[in-house]
């Protein structure tokens, strides 16, 4: 069907499409945001809110709000999207939507993993999981000691099993280890997803294979960042990043020596679309890395939306939805804590 | 206009202006609060750049939002609790200070009384599932153990029974138990929700490599879960386990599937004790729960007296508080400026109650009202009745009228009805139609008050019209002489009478007149006749341009009244007259033709007359002339409507450039007067100011106009002809049904197809002709009218007067 999704889209996708794209009209705009910004409690941000498509799930909060309530009830309004998009979806929709969450999945487990490892609550781990990323026997990850174990007991019924082909070692789980398999996993993941969609074809193969290397790149150069320092060999640190993106794999090969950031920088600036990204940067500066990041990021997905008839604008909402709850995140805590001149620092404007 | 006749509210809208109040900000409560009462006045929103939560009473729309969601909360309570709110007989009056203080106390109170009521119901869900634990792994153990005891039986009754030499006697020593051998198994019980009991299995056996032993049984009812409180299904089990890794890996699992934990005795005396036991607490719990649940009963009840009460009173505090944030602060922050438009006649009201509020405020000074200029449009009001307010509707749903525009709906009042009638005429289904009007209008009062679904609210939102249109249907029932598609002889014996019995079953010719002419409506002797098709068609579609073409001229006519209400000389002398001539000139003409044939009994064709007046107007007309001297009106008659066409076109856009450029010369020389003319120029000036003149523009404007009218002339005067089509096509749907199947029925005479067949006639009349047909002429009706008559005239390009009123708060908030 190459080429001709237009003719036969509409039959399954058509309706969902609808959806997403209304949904996305509700996303808050540069002017919500800079009325958010001038908030001077929690309250005011409540009230500001309730005009908005969140004021149904803040509407019966009592007032003393905190930040983790607008967050929870804003996620659950994502959620609640979702899952409607999810019963009305078919084949293969439903399949490209269930991937969406699989990033959540790998987070969640790493946080339950580390968290026993620090000997903490699992209820208390289970309420800071992200509500995507859940599945049913998540809280038994507790009681796995190696990866093997958590292969065994739990991920091996979980979406997640075909990933861990990589990482099964009978090592006991630490810090690095875990932080390891994160990265083994997203890898997996993300070269998984990519495969499904250059398998789906067409505009949707074009655009989220834009968006997924961009994701990769992304991943590789962060994992270079954090990697720098530590006892991480060369070899392991290539092993790493996704055998696909922009960087593949030239660019891999110069992440993979690379000492100290500013060799990061001088081989990402080779390729013209991260250029602007760390020509926004001063030397050595890594705390805006993120954020220069996530702009670009916004950037592509906003541009998912000017094509029609593919499954790039469901991915494309989900993440620019995550973006804006970060914003609401960050504007709610610079509010609760009087930070207000540092309220721009981490809020990027989706619109 | 006043004196002579009663006022003519619904010609025109009512005269509005924009009014100033100048509000001490100690009344300012209560004067919004009256002037809510009143529900007269809109308020402009002064603050539109400021975002919500920056306006003067952010803090105390937040209180209100604060007390909404505690009667939110209240009402989900009282309808978890299945206690309705009731219509409290007494009213007391309450301060809306004391209101938020006793709302945050019974807040408190119930969620004190529901945080116990909880605690209590989770120890006794606890104690239940104990219970059931206590049951049926009782059973389980009971049943192990009693096989077990058979189990020895049986090997006792062997060893009696095979007391031979050759009984090895190592077997006795290998059954007998062996307290060295034996590993120490510990076992757990708990419940685990049914669905989630698979995986739990699956997880057990992973984590312990397959050293358990689960025994799992259902249990039948669904149990309470004690921490989500809901109704789950669940199945008890036990779990045998060797080893202390085993327990704490089986102890995590469980947490992490919610399965809950209970303590247990093997032994057999201990579970009836503790089965006891626990049912005695469980009596106790029971108890103390239902004083709980009587307290919460009363609790709520004495909220659900007053729920409605303060509700109301909520919801119109925040309302009020909402407005209050439209008025602009003066810089004194003493007093608060409103804007708003209000009716003309409302002033002394609106003054009364800035008075009273003024002195119920015990304010020094009262509230300032003053009328200022208006620069853009007022709101459109129409002050309508519940009669009037329906056909106004369908007006508004084409466009609000321009304010103080001639309003269509006083003439869509009589016009609607009837030309939905034309399509409609049968008087079996107007009297049907009727029976439900009156239903609906008969139980107006219930039925308003109730909530109806979504068809049948409109079907009751248009119950007038419906009257109406069934009452034309009656008529043009009559005219039409059609009941249910049959002719009935009402107004007297037919006309005509066979001239000998053969021409009875032929009913083509040999019919000759023998009365004078049938009254009243169509001779029922056409019906059934082979010239009956052929002489209705040629009726009807006469009476539907004849109609049409009034219709319109009413439209026209209505354009005049326009032009000369707003002194537009312009639009009368180069709109309204071209427009009456070029139709007339044509199609008025061509009506006139109609009754002239009717009249004179002439049989002149009148297509060929029609269309041979443009072709070939010098050719004589021969038989088709119906007068004399007719070749040289229709000469006239055609000149004179290709001079309205560039008539139409040409003057009106140079005459509006010619009045531009005076109004600007005379600005610009219109100077040195004394100071408050000036200024009165200065905001003439202003009002002007921003509309440029583009002569292309209004030129272009001016030829769409003329094309559209030009065109429409014909266009329009053909789309009368749908009168004709449906009614046809009813009336021959109708004649179907009951020729079809009634009549074919009555054939059989078998009482079965007799009924069957009343049935499907039954269900095609209602279904098809009272349902469908009466949409379709519904929607061909509201086309005519929003299409065919008021393009002529209807601007609609107003904007509808919302008044802050107390009154509409219910509908807007749910």
């Amino acid at each position: 069907m190459y080429g001709f999704e237009a003719m036969t889209f509409n039959i399954h996708g058509g309706y969902l499409e609808a959806i997403v794209r209304g949904h996305r009209s509700g996303l808050l705009t540069a002017a919500d945001y800079n009325n958010l910004c001038q908030c001077e409690t929690l309250d005011d941000i409540k009230m500001h809110l309730s005009a908005t498509e969140y004021g149904p799930y803040l509407q019966n909060e009592p007032s003393p709000l905190h930040t983790t309530t607008i967050v929870e009830k804003c996620t659950l309004k994502l959620v609640d999207e979702y899952k409607h998009m999810l019963c009305q979806a078919t084949e293969p929709l439903s399949t490209f939507l269930e991937y969406i969450t699989y990033g959540h999945m790998i987070d969640n487990v790493v946080l339950i993993v580390t968290g026993t490892l620090h000997e903490r609550d699992v209820q208390e781990l289970l309420e800071k999981c992200h509500p995507l990323g859940m599945f049913d026997s998540i809280a038994t990850l507790a009681v796995a000691q190696n990866m093997r174990e958590l292969y065994r007991l739990v991920l091996v019924d979980t979406p997640l099993a075909p990933y861990f082909s990589e990482c099964i070692t009978s090592e006991d789980l630490d810090d690095m280890n875990i932080e390891i398999m994160r990265n083994t996993l997203y890898k997996a993941y993300l070269e998984d997803f990519y495969r499904f969609c250059q398998k789906l074809g067409g505009a949707t193969a074009e655009i989220m294979s834009d968006l997924l290397a961009f994701e990769a790149d992304r991943r590789a150069v962060n994992i270079t960042i954090n990697s720098i320092g530590t006892e991480l060999t060369r070899d392991d640190r290539r092993k790493l990043y996704s055998s696909f993106g922009l960087l593949y794999p030239y660019g891999h090969e110069e992440l993979a020596v690379c000492e100290d950031i500013d060799q990061v920088r001088g081989c990402m600036e080779k390729y013209p679309p991260y250029q602007s990204i760390f020509s926004k940067l001063s030397y050595g500066e890594t705390q805006m890395l993120d954020k220069a990041f996530y702009e670009e990021e916004v950037k592509r997905l906003c541009l998912a939306f000017e094509q029609q008839f593919h499954y790039g604008v469901f991915f494309a909402y989900m993440r620019l939805r995550e973006q804006e709850i970060r914003n609401l995140m960050w504007i709610s805590e610079c509010v609760a804590q009087n930070q207000k001149s540092r309220v721009h620092d981490s809020v990027v404007f989706i619109f | 206009m006043g004196e002579c006749c009663p006022p003519m509210d619904l010609f025109r809208s009512e005269p509005m202006q924009l009014v100033q109040i100048i509000i001490p900000i100690e009344s300012a409560h209560p004067t919004v609060s009256y002037l809510g009462d009143l529900g007269l006045i809109q308020f402009k929103d002064l603050n539109s750049e400021k975002s919500p939560f920056q306006r003067t009473y952010a803090a105390q729309i937040k209180r209100s939002a604060e007390m909404a969601r505690k009667l939110r909360f209240f009402k989900e309570q009282m309808s978890k609790a299945d206690l309705p709110p009731s219509k409290s007989a007494r009213q007391v009056d309450v301060n809306v200070d004391d209101l938020e203080v006793k709302l945050g106390e019974l807040e408190a109170e119930l969620i004190e009384i529901n945080l116990n009521d909880e605690k209590l119901q989770r120890s006794y869900n606890e104690l239940l599932e104990y219970k059931l634990v206590l049951e049926k792994a009782g059973e389980f153990f009971h049943a192990a153990r009693s096989s077990a005891v058979l189990h020895q039986r049986e090997n006792e009754s062997r060893d009696i029974g095979d007391e031979s030499l050759d009984m090895p006697l190592l077997l006795e020593q290998e059954t007998s138990t062996d307290p060295s051998k034996q590993v120490k198994l510990g076992f757990l019980t708990g419940l685990v929700p049914r669905e989630k009991s698979l995986a739990f299995e699956r997880i057990l056996f992973r984590a312990t490599r397959g050293n358990v032993f689960l025994r799992q049984t259902v249990v039948e009812n669904p149990v309470t879960d004690p921490v989500s409180g809901e109704k789950v299904e669940k199945n008890v089990f036990v779990v045998f386990y060797s080893g202390e890794r085993a327990k704490s890996k089986i102890l995590k699992i469980c947490d992490a599937f919610g399965a809950n934990r209970y303590s247990f005795t093997e032994d057999l005396g201990g579970q009836y004790q503790m089965i006891t036991e626990v049912s005695g607490k469980l009596s106790e719990l029971k108890t103390t729960i239902d004083v709980g649940v009587l307290l919460r009963g009363s609790l709520l009840q004495t909220i659900g007296e007053h729920f409605e009460q303060w509700n109301l009173l909520v919801r119109k505090e925040k309302s009020i508080y909402h407005h209050l944030n439209m008025l602009s602060l003066d810089v004194t922050k003493k007093c608060l400026v409103a804007e708003g438009w209000s009716p003309v006649f409302a002033s002394k009201q609106i003054q009364d109650a800035l008075q009273r509020a003024a002195f119920d405020s015990n304010s020094q000074v009262g509230a300032i009202f003053q009328v200022l200029h208006a620069k853009e449009a007022p709101p459109t009001y129409f002050r309508t009745n519940k009669f009037t307010s329906s056909f106004q509707e369908i007006v508004d749903a084409y466009g609000v009228a321009k304010y103080q525009e001639a309003n269509p709906a006083v003439y869509t009042i009589v016009t609607f009805p009837f030309l939905f009638a034309v399509m409609f005429g049968d008087w079996g289904h107007g009297i049907c139609l009727l029976l439900a009007a009156l239903y609906l209008i008969g139980r107006e009062k219930k039925l308003s008050s109730q909530k109806l679904g979504d068809i049948m609210e409109m079907a009751f939102g248009g119950r007038y019209v419906i009257l109406l249109m069934a009452i034309f249907s009656i008529y043009t029932g009559f005219i039409y002489n059609e009941f249910f598609s049959v002719p009935f002889e009402l107004f007297g014996p037919s006309a005509y009478a066979c001239r000998d019995l053969s021409c009875r079953d032929a009913t083509t010719a040999g019919l000759i007149k023998v009365r004078p002419t049938y009254p009243f409506g169509l001779d029922p002797v056409w019906h059934g006749s082979r010239s009956e098709l052929p002489f209705l068609n040629s009726l009807k579609m006469k009476m539907s341009i004849i109609i049409g073409v009034v219709q319109m001229n009413l439209g026209i006519m209505i354009s005049y009244f326009n032009a000369s209400f707003f002194r537009s000389n312009l639009n009368v002398w180069f709109q309204f007259i071209p427009q009456m001539i070029f139709l007339n000139g044509l199609f008025g003409y061509l009506s006139v033709l109609i009754v002239m044939k009717w009249w004179t009994g002439s049989k002149a064709d009148l297509y060929h007359v029609m269309i041979y007046m443009f072709l070939s107007p010098t050719d004589e007309l021969g038989e088709n002339q119906l007068f004399n001297g007719q070749k040289t009106v229709q000469l006239v008659l055609l000149l004179l409507a290709f001079v309205a066409v560039p008539w139409m076109l040409f003057p009106k856009p140079f005459l509006l450039k010619k009045q531009h450029q005076d109004r600007h010369q005379g600005q610009s020389y219109a100077l040195l007067e004394n100071t408050e003319e000036s200024l009165q120029v200065n905001s003439n000036h202003d009002a002007h100011g921003h509309e440029e003149f583009e002569f292309s523009e209004v030129f272009v404007h001016q030829m769409i106009h003329t094309i559209e009218f030009v065109l429409g002339a014909v266009s329009n005067t053909a789309s009368y002809l749908r009168l004709w089509a449906l009614s046809l096509a009813h009336s021959e749907l109708s004649s179907v049904f009951y020729d079809k199947v009634l009549l074919t029925a009555w054939g059989f005479n078998n009482w079965i197809i007799l009924i069957v067949g009343l049935i499907v006639f039954v269900c095609a009349t209602v279904g098809v002709l009272l349902l469908m047909e009466t949409l379709s002429a519904f929607l061909h009706a509201l086309r005519l009218h929003w299409v065919e008559f008021q393009n002529k005239f209807y601007e609609g390009d107003g904007y509808k007067f919302y008044p802050y009123s107390f009154a509409l708060l219910d509908d807007d908030d749910e």
